[in-house]
């Protein structure tokens, strides 16, 4: 059974709207297979506002969040997407076991994929690591973050949250593109995989996207991407619609890479002042979690009609119901899908 | 042990100075005549029926003793990396290895530059190098200690043995598993700037220059390091340069699908590297190409791309590899195995590598062009972590004889 959404008869017909087995990153999604998700989430968006919100689409499903780094709200986001839709969701907290690599990782792979899993949502340390393990298992896996490399449904909630703010302020374009808007991505760029995936999501909609970060936190030939690069955060601001702060990931960093956090929030802590100089009724986003008094300050991040943090945080769920819904047609046997 | 008498008929012999027809004939294990040779009444005859004969391979820096890998590459001789578990830091286990290829292959033990190859305290040199060592390396790290790396230098220049560095600035290179690029960018891999390799290099050849030492980094991969040798060497210092079939073959690029197999040490480059590579064996800068054989299995390689050990199982394609960049003319034949055997076995000290009388009879029956497609899953290594997994190459042996004996592959 599914439902019938007008936006449907924008894309391919069946499965070729989005003929992919899993979503291990965006880098590997064309613009209107992103599109699809964003549509597909929209159901998801509205059934979440409502006080039953419970559908049960993918009943007697059984989904596995296999987490080998520690994560709240990612975790918490995807169980609750699973629940919502009705399948068996079982967490599997591998971060705090003691086995957390080695030959373990194929190994726990396919221990899932003998427990017949109906999809597994991986969070890994290492870049290229879910990859890893969706070559060996049968069933969809979600990338809900892999070292330094991507992290695709964070990048989709992104882009979902920011077109309902452009939609409640009365600028949302009807194709669901964000041409020319200018993003400017502010943090540890280097270490971040919420920036790579945003990087190519937010191009791949239209948007001009542009890096802000000290040199040791900014990835090599990250040109090559297609990004305009800043090391002052007041230039990157100037003009910027949307501003996108991410923190430093201490966890990832071998090294020392800025003197401290008060110096780090003198040069790029988002402030009420530095936040006037990007364009006038500028969007504030935040992937959570923040530090505040650092990359931003709390009156920022609390600026009602402004800070899409706890929007995004909102349309993740809608993000991770529509991937796992999709995901699994195939399995569900949806026509045209199966 | 008497040995029988070998002739081979019939063949190309590969000589320093050029290729030309004939055959050799062995006697108790060493060449006693090249060019135009007969057979003698008992002698073992092959006739070649025109293949190359050509010197048994030598290959300066491997990571395992794996003869059935270097027995079908054509390979007599390496010189072992001490990268062991544990590390040739003591002469018994130098003379273990010494003694661990006989008859059929002879390994030539590279003691540790320190204990534990921890780069700190200076290793039993003299002793290693009385128990069978042919020279001293720093394995796959770098000294950073400046001054204990002039004091190794001058120790090991006291002792006439060739250090052999690896050249990477550890401060740079930190954790990295890729170079800086577009490449590591997208996948998100710690990377280093390709620069710590010139670094290393620039402090070492100072280093070596004060301490009047004889100093081989074993692969330079990078264009400014490449710079900084054809600099030392203009200047007369003993400086030699070496270099892996990967990184003349591969770019970063073999690594974006996060294959481990591409997960070397130092890690791959770009392309403009990879060309500069190619450029420094053509013009005689790199004096070198060795395998780095290190075959790993799944537990080391069945990994995500940062957790996996570097390292390739190399030693079957060595001689393939090296044929392509003869047929791209960029250099000749008997250039091809100056850089597989003769320079190596001259930087060992030993007398083998090239078709003369009086050297040991490690001699290669190889055809130059026959093809074949390398098979990750059907190799005579170890294990099957090549990078060139499923490419077509040509050149195979045909036949292998180390002192003369027909080597059993």
């Amino acid at each position: 059974m599914t439902i019938e959404l007008p936006h449907r008869a924008r894309y391919p017909a069946g499965a070729l709207a989005f003929p992919h087995r899993g979503l291990l990153g965006i880098a590997q999604l064309q613009t209107h297979e992103i599109l699809f998700l964003l549509d597909e989430a929209e159901q998801w968006v509205a059934l979440n506002r409502r006080p039953a919100k419970h559908s049960d689409q993918l009943a007697g499903l059984t989904i596995i969040n296999a987490f080998f780094e520690n994560s709240t709200r990612t975790l918490l986001s995807f169980e609750i997407a699973g629940k919502r839709l009705g399948a068996d969701v079982v967490n599997m907290h591998a971060a705090q076991s003691s086995v957390k690599k080695g030959e373990t990782l194929i190994d726990t792979a396919m221990t899932l994929n003998a427990m017949r899993a109906d999809a597994i949502v991986i969070r890994h340390g290492s870049s290229g690591a879910v990859r890893l393990i969706a070559d060996r298992v049968a069933c969809p896996v979600l990338n809900a973050g892999d070292g330094q490399h991507e992290h695709p449904t964070q990048a989709l909630l992104d882009a979902l949250a920011l077109r309902h703010a452009l939609r409640e302020a009365g600028r949302a374009s009807s194709d669901g593109m964000v041409n020319g808007l200018v993003v400017t991505i502010c943090g540890d760029i280097r270490h971040s995989r919420v920036a790579r995936s945003n990087i190519l999501c937010l191009q791949a909609l239209g948007a001009v996207v542009r890096v802000c970060a000290p040199p040791a936190l900014m990835p090599a030939e990250i040109t090559q991407m297609g990004v305009e690069v800043f090391h002052h955060f007041d230039a990157a601001l100037d003009g910027a619609e949307v501003v996108m702060m991410l923190r430093l990931q201490n966890e990832r960093m071998d090294g020392q890479f800025i003197p401290s956090p008060r110096e780090y929030r003198h040069l790029y802590g988002l402030t009420p002042e530095r936040l006037a100089r990007a364009a006038p009724g500028a969007l504030v986003m935040h992937p959570g979690p923040m530090n505040r008094g650092v990359e931003i300050d709390s009156t920022v991040a609390d600026l009602a009609g402004r800070s899409l943090i706890t929007a995004q945080v909102e349309m993740g769920v809608a993000i991770r119901m529509a991937c796992l819904e999709v995901l699994t047609r195939r399995a569900r046997q949806v026509e045209g899908w199966a | 042990m008497k040995v029988r008498s070998l002739t081979i008929t019939g063949g190309r012999l590969v000589l320093p100075g050029g290729v030309r027809p004939g055959g050799l004939r062995c006697v108790d294990g060493f060449i006693t005549s090249v060019g135009d040779v007969a057979p003698q009444d008992g002698d073992e005859v092959v006739d070649a029926r025109g293949a190359l004969v050509a010197p048994g391979l030598v290959d300066y820096g491997t990571f395992a003793i794996d003869k059935p890998a270097f027995h079908f590459g054509g390979i007599t001789r390496a010189a072992l990396m001490p990268d062991q578990s544990p590390p040739l830091d003591h002469p018994a286990r130098v003379r273990f290895a010494a003694q661990s290829g006989k008859p059929d292959f002879w390994v030539h033990p590279l003691a540790a530059a320190s204990v534990g190859l921890a780069g700190e305290q200076m290793a039993e040199l003299a002793l290693m190098r009385d128990a069978g060592a042919r020279g001293v390396a720093t394995g796959r790290r770098w000294i950073a200690d400046s001054g204990a790396m002039l004091r190794l230098l001058q120790y090991a220049a006291m002792l006439d043995m060739v250090v052999v560095a690896h050249a990477e600035d550890g401060g740079l290179a930190g954790n990295a598993v890729a170079t800086d690029g577009d490449i590591a960018t997208r996948l998100g891999l710690p990377s280093a700037p390709a620069e710590a390799e010139a670094l290393a290099i620039a402090r070492d050849i100072a280093l070596a220059g004060l301490a009047g030492a004889r100093l081989h980094f074993r692969q330079v991969t990078t264009r400014a390091g490449l710079a900084l040798v054809r600099d030392a060497k203009a200047r007369g210092l003993a400086v030699t340069a070496g270099v892996t079939p990967a990184h003349f073959m591969l770019s970063d690029l073999a690594t974006k699908d996060f294959r481990t197999f591409a997960r070397l040490s130092p890690p791959l480059r770009s392309e403009a590297d990879r060309q500069a590579v190619i450029a420094g064996i053509g013009d005689g800068t790199i004096d070198v190409i060795a395998s780095g054989h290190d075959p790993r299995g799944a537990e080391d390689k069945r990994l995500p791309f940062a957790d996996a050990a570097p390292g390739m199982a190399g030693a079957e394609t060595l001689l393939p590899c090296v044929l392509t960049l003869v047929r791209d003319g960029v250099i000749g034949l008997e250039r091809a195995f100056d850089l597989l055997a003769r320079m190596p076995a001259q930087l060992l000290g030993v007398p083998a590598g090239e078709l003369r009388v009086g050297a040991e009879a490690d001699v290669a029956l190889i055809d130059p062009e026959k093809p074949w497609i390398v098979d990750s899953g059907r190799m005579a290594a170890a294990a099957g972590n090549t990078p060139f997994d499923r490419q077509p190459v040509q050149g195979r042996v045909l036949a292998l004889w180390k002192g003369g004996v027909r080597a059993a592959s």
